[in-house]
């Protein structure tokens, strides 16, 4: 609990958290308004080209679409808090001064996890805050019927959002504390955990299609949207990439932590 | 009852081909400050990284105050360290990264301000550390390893970009805290203020201890010698041709004499100057300093 009190004072720091909290902000905003300013656009109001209708829109779901749709952004910001935060204890030196305080290893690294996911649970309350309010500031201009939005269906879309949409961001998060452990330097696991995402995954999942059902970052966003990716054909199920993402995560979280335990540290 | 602050035996850290730390063993006891002197890339740094559990020996043990360096997390409790100089978060204030620090090691805040005040940052504190001389860093540092109360304080350079009042504070502020109790194991490259504070002195050279103990012996092994000055210059010559006469060895420097002898010899060179019509100015042992002695033993390495 010390550890994650402490790692906070770190996190709140005012330039940071309004800084993060403002790039999510925008980045929701904007998917958000493109979604419903774009609705009627031949072009397409979503990723990649692709179409929501206003049909769609209007389900007990709709509000919560922008949201959703917001994750693969939401989750390179938790992986550039995530990778930064860890990275940057051995840039700074500062490591060794909480190693002295704290020696266990192993209780440091969990304390330090624990803050940063509280605060990717911030950001994500965040975004769907903004997307939800947004959806509602947008609805009339784009002439999207409201009505399914507030019943018993909606608020349990919207839970069941939230969850996924928290799963998926502390996973990037995850992929980014490992990164910022392995190559100790904030640039370097930030670019690498973003170019692998963006450029590898993408790269690959074209020469090899079947491949996609594997990749971490696909397999992320199949989480976030609750199994249902838009423009994804034979994605796998929510449970097949809940459980695929957890053993990725969980076999690579403990390689890591154990090499964190074990290794020198000499910077 | 536990003794000693430090206690290594046989200690030893290799990377690939290089030996950082060969076979070291020392002790330090309780409630004295300690030297901990060698020329850079002697292996201070690493041994200093071994007592604090931050890397592990290749070979050989130690203890902290009792406690097995394999298991820092039962004697880091009561140690303050700063090591390598003072690193912190740029973006946080002095007192927000004594903050960090403190709710980590469960240390009231109301210490933090305490420390600010007694390294003189008091009216700093609220500054962000990247705003900071290395002369404030260095007393943040200094602040930060005192945190936790310590029974035993590590110090890596920690005058390292003060100025000359500054390094008489840090000086002043160690002799205060070892007179309290407070074992002090400092290293240094301001081997004159050493001196003036170290009780102790473990002394490193190519990874190796090569000397250990309490600081006087080490400046008894410095060769003895008696300082011989005549009144007249042009009687250096003269002066030297009777010692040399009398079976004492000398050299000629500047305007005196350097002759082999300790200080009880000094009566009788009085004599034989006097008898054979030479005046002396000045006749005083030479005390050898650490610094000459450091560069007697490590060959002259800086």
């Amino acid at each position: 609990m010390r550890i994650f009190l402490a790692e906070w004072r770190k996190l709140r720091r005012p330039t940071f958290f309004f800084g993060t909290m403002g790039s999510v902000v925008f980045v929701t905003g904007l998917v958000t308004s493109l979604l419903f300013l774009l609705i009627d656009a031949k072009t397409g109001n979503a990723d990649r080209g692709n179409r929501i209708t206003r049909e769609m829109l209007e389900l007990s779901d709709g509000f919560t679409i922008g949201f959703n749709s917001s994750n693969g952004l939401l989750g390179l910001v938790a992986l550039s808090v995530f990778a930064a935060q860890t990275a940057q204890e051995y840039t700074y030196g500062t490591l060794r001064n909480l190693l002295v305080r704290q020696p266990r290893r192993i209780r440091l690294l969990i304390g330090k996890y624990f803050s940063m996911a509280t605060f990717a649970l911030v950001s994500v309350l965040i975004s769907a805050a903004t997307a939800v309010g947004l959806a509602l500031a947008l609805s009339g201009k784009a002439k999207v019927a409201t009505d399914n939005w507030f019943t018993n269906d909606g608020y349990t879309a919207l839970g069941h959002s939230l969850v996924n949409v928290l799963i998926s961001t502390i996973g990037y998060g995850t992929i980014g504390m490992i990164l910022g452990l392995i190559f100790r330097s904030p640039i370097s696991s930030i670019s690498i955990g973003t170019a692998y995402l963006l450029v590898v995954e993408s790269i690959i999942s074209i020469a090899w299609k079947p491949a996609s059902n594997w990749m971490p970052g696909n397999l992320l966003s199949v989480v976030a949207t609750g199994g249902s990716p838009i423009g994804v054909e034979n994605a796998p199920t929510y449970s097949q990439a809940l459980l695929r993402i957890a053993l990725y995560l969980l076999g690579a979280g403990l390689i890591t932590a154990t090499l964190f335990k074990r290794r020198d540290v000499a910077n | 009852m536990n003794t000693l602050a430090i206690s290594v035996s046989n200690l030893s850290k290799r990377y690939g081909d290089v030996l950082a730390v060969n076979n070291a063993s020392f002790e330090v006891p309780l409630g004295t400050i300690c030297g901990f002197v060698g020329p850079n890339g002697s292996g201070k740094t690493t041994t200093i990284r071994m007592l604090l559990g931050l890397i592990k020996p290749t070979e050989g043990s130690g203890s902290i105050i009792g406690n097995s360096i394999a298991q820092p997390e039962k004697y880091l409790k009561e140690v303050g360290a700063m090591i390598e100089g003072p690193a912190f978060y740029p973006a946080l204030s002095g007192i927000e990264n004594l903050k960090v620090l403190a709710k980590i090691g469960g240390i009231p805040y109301s210490r933090c301000q305490e420390l600010l005040e007694v390294v003189g940052l008091g009216e700093r504190g609220n500054d962000k550390y990247k705003t900071y001389s290395l002369g404030m860093k260095q007393r943040l540092g200094i602040a930060a390893s005192l945190l936790p109360n310590p029974k035993l304080l590590i110090l890596d350079e920690p005058t390292n970009g003060l100025d000359p009042a500054g390094i008489q504070e840090v000086r002043d502020l160690l002799e205060k805290l070892a007179s309290e109790g407070v074992t002090v194991f400092v290293s240094s490259h301001l081997l004159s203020e050493l001196e003036m504070i170290s009780k102790y002195l473990v002394m490193l050279r190519k990874g190796e201890v090569i000397f250990a103990g309490p600081i006087h012996e080490l400046l008894a092994r410095h060769k003895a010698t008696v300082i011989a000055k005549p009144s007249s210059i042009n009687s250096l010559n003269h002066l030297a041709g009777l010692l040399n006469k009398a079976g004492f060895k000398s050299v000629v420097e500047d305007d005196h004499l350097l002759v082999d002898a300790d200080e009880s010899a000094a009566v009788r060179i009085n004599k034989i100057a006097f008898e054979g019509g030479v005046v002396l100015a000045q006749l005083t042992p030479a005390k050898a300093s650490l610094e000459e002695t450091f560069f007697e033993l490590t060959g002259g390495a800086a």
